[in-house]
């Protein structure tokens, strides 16, 4: 085994603590939201999307269609095509072989795995999500379990951990005075689309901003 | 059963989007150009995703409890705290002030 995919997992290990009580959230959620505690662990282990699964559960339990979830969930993962992209030109092997390792992609695996030249290290790739990926699946089932008997997990503060997730990866990227720019500029591209797009597309118009690395 | 039609859609589309890169531009040279975007698409996919999860409720710009848990948390992060840390801080500050 690498030694990268064993940093990987060293690396992944916060980020799988912190996936946890948000996995826990969701399955307390999909509870609430009318699923069985089996749907919603089954949900985690298939889907393994934080921001897709809240969302389809979020507008199914508010009396949405299923397309409308579906389509929910695919903008709010829309950022992975970016993603996938760019880690793209990384993967070695067949096109069956690099979708499947393309599936590792997730937003602080990926993050963690990119070397700023545009290359990633895809086994420190595959190594981070792993811890990530079990985690994500636990968390569901012990919040699917304890189900609604939690109550409302806002009073936790638990909606301010994906945020809080996703700051402590950024502040990590802002090593020069160029990476602040286009952080910027994606916080503002985002902002600015946020009472006018559908959730999910701000995110999406934001890796416009990676233009600007085109200067370097 | 609808929500079992669900899961399997929602898994599909995701397995798609993260196929879809992977097999289109997969194991080939790209110019530098390109690589320097793909290098610099890290802080703006983050930082849209930080503004979008810490000030926005669906499609309404909205701050609460949670922002200001997500500010702390974000000075923890800046001096150099551990993520364990900068979660923790995030949800007791954010549940703190709920409690208030």
């Amino acid at each position: 085994m690498p030694e990268s995919f064993r940093r990987g997992v060293r690396l992944g290990l916060p980020y799988a603590a912190a996936g946890f009580v948000l996995s826990l959230s969701f399955g307390v959620l999909a509870r609430q939201g009318g699923f069985s505690a089996l749907q919603a662990i089954v949900m985690s282990v298939v889907v393994f999307a934080g921001s897709a699964q809240f969302a389809a559960v979020t507008i199914v339990s508010g009396g949405g269609s299923v397309l409308a979830a579906v389509a929910a969930a695919s903008l709010a993962n829309s950022r992975f095509l970016p993603m996938g992209i760019g880690l793209a030109p990384s993967l070695p092997g067949g096109p069956l072989s690099r979708a499947l390792q393309g599936q590792t992609v997730v937003d602080a695996s990926w993050a963690m795995a990119s070397r700023g030249d545009g290359t990633f290290d895809r086994w420190q790739l595959f190594g981070s999500t792993a811890p990530q990926y079990v985690t994500w699946a636990a968390g569901t089932v012990v919040g699917a379990l304890l189900g609604s008997d939690l109550g409302d997990t806002d009073r936790f503060g638990l909606d301010a951990l994906f945020p809080a997730f996703f700051v402590a990866l950024l502040i990590a990227e802002l090593q020069d005075r160029q990476a602040r720019s286009i952080a910027l500029a994606g916080a503002v591209i985002a902002l600015a689309l946020v009472p006018i797009a559908p959730a999910g597309v701000p995110i999406l118009a934001a890796s416009v901003a990676a233009l600007i690395g085109m200067r370097r | 059963m609808t929500i079992w039609l669900l899961i399997g859609l929602c898994a599909v589309v995701t397995m798609a989007i993260k196929a879809a890169g992977p097999i289109a531009l997969g194991g080939r040279e790209l110019p530098p150009r390109f690589s320097a975007v793909i290098g610099s698409m890290a802080p703006a996919l983050l930082a849209a995703l930080v503004v979008t999860t810490a000030l926005a409720s669906g499609e309404r710009i909205a701050v609460g409890a949670d922002t200001a848990g997500v500010a702390v948390a974000g000075v923890a992060a800046w001096r150099g705290a551990n993520v364990i840390l900068v979660v923790l801080l995030a949800a007791g500050v954010t549940a703190g002030l709920r409690a208030l």
